[in-house]
């Protein structure tokens, strides 16, 4: 996968969890909590998506690794690597 | 023959508009089943039918409103009872407020009798509004409450309610000019701002009602943090725990402890629950709030607690709660989550008496055993309801919270 189709499929679950959020008006520096107002909840069914989507595991001392979009995306093509 | 009536899905609800049918004349239903969907203030609620048999009829049409306590089917064999009134006014056009109220001959039960889980709450139901005098139009004290706060004189107001009591939408009709009848939702009701009323109104009669205090207590969340990232170690996202489930835990246990945090206040009445509902403050996305029950959280386990929170919350988000989960909490927990201000004191949700409110964690130094460190401490502030409990029972329950979550094993 390139790294604009993993964006995509990020924005995706993303906006799957959080529906009210709109794609276009994420920026690349948004913080899934701080900005974006995603709970624990929320951001345990992103990773629980990303599992069943990418077979990755993000374990729990990596979530702030996929805490934007800008560290998600080349976080998520290494481990695909 | 059993009447499947309009549940009351909260303090101030007084009607909802059925959406959807999930039964048909002639199926067989089983206690509990969900048989219909209501639109309500606090979103559309899955509603459950308590009585057992054969449908013989259904008395309303999708689209319409219903007021609380106002029959929707015929279940099993027997007399079909006349249809559920529409909101009508009352065939006068202007309230007669000395005159006696009519015999009621269109509720052939009394919300008491077919509410699945609770018994009405004070205000939404015909025979608990607040006693009517020579020179007081009856009308329930939510409708009360406002025609004070707006300055509207409730001689002036036709009531749409059971036997004409004036109700909530009676009073705000009665600001404009001319009461419209309404036998369907208006297209234009904007889901958040009723939601808000909604909000508005249960806050409002809690803090005019209930004689709130607060017992306050810091908490050394750390054992609960480490004991958790243990068990999550080796296990798929689908199977971790948050740390919510160990604080809805430790609020059942600490409820169970201490019965008297735990039931309803009604009618100059507390009521112990024989059972832990844990109602979950749950914050919905683009605003509002609902308080959702976890049934029964004090027999179930880590992973259980946690499946049922992860449920509750999917469907407080995707507008999919049971009627039941919205009336049956014996006390709330509101948190604030993981980042945010360090302390909470809540608003009492009534009927209930007591409510957990949790601030984010925060790191603080801390003296554990005699040297200072680092830790994750919480601050929690129980909400009392003092017409039931004191300041010592409330104080028993901060020391049963604080030992559970000390103690992570053993939630």
């Amino acid at each position: 996968m390139t790294e604009d189709e993993i964006r995509v499929a990020f924005l995706k679950e993303l906006t799957s969890v959080a529906p009210d959020l709109d794609p276009e008006t994420i920026a690349e520096d948004d913080h899934l909590q701080d900005d974006l107002d995603l709970d624990s909840m929320d951001i345990l069914n992103l990773v629980t998506a990303l599992h069943v989507r990418f077979g990755i595991d993000v374990a729990e001392p990596d979530y702030p690794k996929i805490a934007t979009l800008a560290s998600a995306v080349p976080f998520l093509a290494a481990r695909m690597g | 023959m059993g009447v499947f009536a309009m549940p009351s899905l909260g303090a101030d609800m007084e009607d909802g508009t059925l959406v959807e049918w999930m039964i048909a004349e002639g199926d067989t239903v089983a206690r509990g089943d969900v048989v219909a969907v209501v639109e309500t203030q606090k979103g559309a609620i899955e509603i459950e039918c308590f009585e057992v048999g054969p449908v013989s009829k259904l008395l309303v049409p999708v689209g319409q409103v219903v007021p609380v306590g106002a029959p929707l089917a015929v279940i099993g064999e027997g007399e079909v009872p006349e249809p559920a009134p529409e909101r009508m006014p009352a065939a006068a056009p202007q309230a007669q407020p000395d005159a006696p109220p009519p015999p009621s001959t269109e509720r052939p039960v009394a919300p008491a009798a077919t509410r699945p889980v609770r018994s009405p709450s004070v205000d939404v139901a015909a025979g608990s509004t607040m006693p009517s005098t020579a020179d007081q139009p009856r009308a329930t004290p939510a409708a009360r409450l406002r025609a004070q706060e707006i300055g509207v004189d409730l001689s002036g107001i036709s009531g749409t309610g059971p036997d004409g009591v004036i109700v909530l939408g009676d009073v705000a009709r009665g600001q404009g000019a001319v009461p419209s009848p309404q036998a369907t939702a208006p297209a234009d009701k904007d889901p958040k701002a009723e939601m808000r009323r909604a909000i508005a109104a249960a806050m409002a009669r809690s803090k005019q009602t209930i004689p709130h205090f607060y017992l306050s207590q810091t908490i050394d969340v750390q054992p609960a943090l480490d004991h958790l990232a243990t068990l999550n170690t080796n296990r798929l996202p689908a199977e971790r725990l948050l740390l919510g489930a160990l604080l809805v835990r430790a609020t059942a246990l600490a409820a169970r402890a201490c019965p008297t945090m735990n039931g309803d206040y009604e009618d100059s009445d507390f009521q112990p629950a024989s059972d832990v509902n844990v109602g979950l403050a749950i914050a919905l996305r683009g605003g509002g709030l609902v308080a959702p029950a976890v049934m029964q959280a004090d027999r179930l386990n880590l992973d259980e607690t946690m499946a049922a929170m992860r449920d509750l919350v999917a469907r407080a988000r995707a507008g999919r709660l049971r009627g039941t989960e919205m009336t049956a909490g014996t006390l709330t927990l509101s948190s604030l989550g993981e980042s945010g201000a360090e302390a909470m004191g809540g608003v009492i949700f009534p009927p209930q008496v007591a409510l957990v409110g949790l601030g984010a964690p925060q790191l603080r130094p801390w003296v554990v055993d005699g040297a200072l460190q680092p830790r994750q401490v919480i601050h929690l502030t129980l909400s009392v309801d003092h017409r039931v409990n004191d300041g010592r029972q409330a104080s028993r329950f901060l020391t049963a919270f604080d030992t559970y979550l000390t103690s992570p094993e053993a939630l």
